[in-house]
């Protein structure tokens, strides 16, 4: 689960990890207020779950108040493209005005997890305020990994060796290895995934702060996190993502226009994959998992043709435990509750195939039933292209 | 004999009383596999399907000498009962529950360092020997017994792969559903190091997917040291960077862990890549024709 840098900030505060005097705002005219109260030069920043927003011209600095207002005003609403965003970018809903700051050097600290080591590594380069894969690619030699023990948690040392790999002045060393200390806290708490500070600033006036902050959380932990549960914005997320999340459908929309529907996530990637071999591209990701039931079957079309680009459907089962007599009998029902207009063509393998088969050649809705995954990767293929 | 599980595994199902447990328990049995207890607390005492339920781990192995259990927890007390498990002496856990939050497998990782115990899972189907062992939620008809090792990181395609195998008349060693999280208890290598040592595997297939690097350190063992052939399909060509594909573990962060990454990497250590799901076992058919 992604979460605003505003809110990040918010979390970065709680757990005394500095950070540029702010406030967040969906308006202009209160843009205009808090500028006028901060007293200062600031920036005005685009609020998406996204980085590059710069690039995209969702940051803009305002000399003053009256500047403030009317950058908010370019920037609420737009529809702000960034190389993160892809091409049709993401909608502007808010934006945080925060003092600028006079950067002294842009560091990069960040923290996430190590999957083959099993625990947590911090990550820290003085070439801060760039894309970390880009650095890591182009100059792994300027990026430190410490690898933390589960045992003990982050140690001082570790910390101290994060402020030297650096470069900080030595008055700014204790402030490193609070934040890195707080960083690791607030990771650990709210079981992040992921939580990135880039750019760490070192202020011209010598301050520690941190101008970025991105913090990711772990799905599977959100339900003993009812408070970070509460930062989501299903506004950031694709709509029928979020439908399909609250029937318990594991979807991901994509751009082709082959409907997949599937039980098993591998397996459901496998025929999004041979759908590419035979020539189309998926519309989509559905892992239906493990059950058969009509309803079921009849929410994953709903959400499967709800997206216009789709031509055709495939269903690939393999029932295990799961019947494909049942899966039959329930994608006849869906089907002739929902009337749909595209070629729909089924492979059903496993329990019961045989069963299944019959259920499907005797019911009067035209599906193809293919004989295996290779015949039904081609017959959904031909099927959209009409 | 299979490689981790046979006729003599004495094996525990903990959360034996639950919907899922005791469906599964009823078809492991039917299967052949020796269940002599399970565990769900507060019903300990009560016999479930002739079986008797303990209230702990600790009760059940010293009752019954139990070596190896099987998971069928709810996500948020599932890393407890691995750890329960591995407490009690258990030699080999299995873990089928999913959502088991990230931070909770690195304790489970952590405690299970040093331990005489194997983790396998979370979120996986479990393992099966066929015609001896089923420990887990695969369907045991479509397997037959034979010289194929399989390691996958995924469910139903592991069954579409082993239905190909047997319809081609290249039964299974040993199979083994390595899980679909991020964080798993044994991983592809760990998996070659048992085939590499077994006389009855002749052959391996790995199903692998996007994240993670355990397919890259995979191949630098089979360049090294692994000489039987392997075949391996890896799913996800089509994923987009960044999603969640379903598994905790499918998703391809910060640029790593692609599948096309991954195929070439396979490839150069002499590994055999099944392009299309639909050929695996056909691939692996000949390529054990070949070396003859």
């Amino acid at each position: 689960m992604k979460i605003h840098e505003y809110q990040a900030k918010a979390l970065f505060r709680k757990y005394g990890i500095p950070i540029p005097q702010g406030k967040v705002t969906d308006k202009p005219d209160e843009a205009q207020k808090i500028a006028k109260e901060m007293g200062k030069v600031v920036v005005v920043k685009a609020q998406i779950h996204a980085g590059g927003r710069g690039k995209g011209g969702g940051i803009k600095l305002a000399d003053t108040p009256k500047d403030a207002e009317r950058r908010s005003k370019e920037i609420i609403g737009m529809t702000l493209v960034t190389p993160q965003t892809g091409p049709s970018g993401k909608l502007v809903r808010r934006v945080l005005i925060e003092e600028a700051l006079g950067v002294h050097k842009e560091l990069y600290l960040g923290m996430a997890l190590d999957r083959e080591k099993a625990c947590i590594t911090v990550i820290a380069s003085e070439a801060g305020g760039m894309d970390i894969e880009v650095l890591a690619a182009k100059m792994p030699h300027k990026i430190i990994k410490i690898p933390v023990d589960p045992k003990i948690g982050i140690q001082p040392f570790q910390s101290r060796q994060v402020a030297f790999a650096l470069k900080l002045p030595k008055e700014l060393v204790r402030n490193c290895r609070e934040i890195v200390g707080s960083l690791y806290r607030l990771f650990t708490e709210n079981d992040a995934s992921l939580a990135e500070i880039n750019p760490l600033v070192v202020t011209k006036d010598g301050r520690l702060l941190a101008a970025d902050a991105k913090i990711n959380f772990d799905d599977n932990a959100l339900c003993r996190h009812p408070h970070i549960e509460s930062l989501k914005d299903t506004h950031e997320e694709d709509p029928t993502e979020v439908k399909a999340a609250k029937h318990r459908l594991s979807y991901v929309k994509l751009d082709g226009d082959v409907g997949c529907m599937v039980n098993g996530a591998g397996l459901a990637m496998a025929t999004m994959d041979i759908i590419k071999l035979h020539g189309s591209m998926p519309a989509n990701f559905l892992d239906v998992g493990g059950t058969a039931s009509s309803e079921r079957v009849e929410q994953a079309f709903r959400i499967l043709l709800s997206d216009k680009n789709v031509k055709s459907v495939l269903i690939n089962i393999f029932g295990g435990i799961v019947r494909c007599d049942r899966v039959a009998k329930g994608v006849v029902e869906a089907a002739s509750r929902l009337n749909i207009q595209v070629p729909i063509v089924i492979r059903l393998a496993g329990t019961n195939a045989n069963l299944a088969a019959d259920i499907l050649k005797a019911s009067d809705l035209k599906f193809t039933v293919a004989n295996d995954l290779a015949d039904a990767a081609q017959k959904a293929v031909q099927s959209a292209a009409g | 004999m299979g490689i981790l599980a046979d006729q003599s595994t004495k094996l525990v199902v903990q959360g034996i009383t639950g919907s899922e447990g005791s469906f599964h328990t009823q078809k492991m049995v039917e299967y052949g596999t020796q269940i002599v207890a399970g565990v769900t607390p507060g019903k300990g005492g009560v016999k479930h399907a002739g079986i008797p339920v303990f209230n702990t781990m600790q009760q059940a192995v010293a009752d019954t000498g139990a070596d190896t259990s099987i998971i069928f927890v709810p996500p948020a007390f599932a890393a407890d009962a691995v750890i329960e498990a591995a407490d009690a002496g258990i030699k080999l856990v299995i873990c089928i529950s999913e959502g088991i939050p990230t931070l909770d497998m690195v304790k489970v990782m952590t405690y299970m360092e040093g331990k005489d115990a194997r983790l396998i899972g979370p979120n996986c189907p479990g393992i099966i020997t066929p015609g001896e062992c089923k420990i887990g939620i695969m369907p045991g008809f479509i397997h037959k017994p034979g010289k194929i090792g399989v390691l996958s990181r995924s469910g139903t395609l592991t069954y579409e792969v082993v239905d190909q195998l047997t319809k081609l008349g290249l039964g299974q060693s040993t199979c083994i559903g390595l899980g679909g999280d991020p964080i798993i208890g044994t991983r592809f290598i760990d998996g070659l190091k048992l085939f590499k040592e077994d006389k009855k595997t002749a052959g391996v297939v790995l199903i692998g997917e996007i994240g993670g690097t355990d397919e890259e350190i995979a191949a630098e063992y089979i360049q090294e040291e692994f000489e039987k052939p392997v075949v391996a399909f890896i799913a996800g060509r089509t994923a987009p960077p960044g999603k969640r594909m379903g598994h905790a573990g499918a998703i391809i962060a910060g640029g790593r862990g692609t599948a096309g990454e991954k195929i070439e990497i396979l490839k150069k250590s002499g590994v055999v890549i099944a392009e299309s799901p639909a050929d695996i076992g056909a691939t692996m058919k000949k390529v054990l024709g070949d070396k003859k």
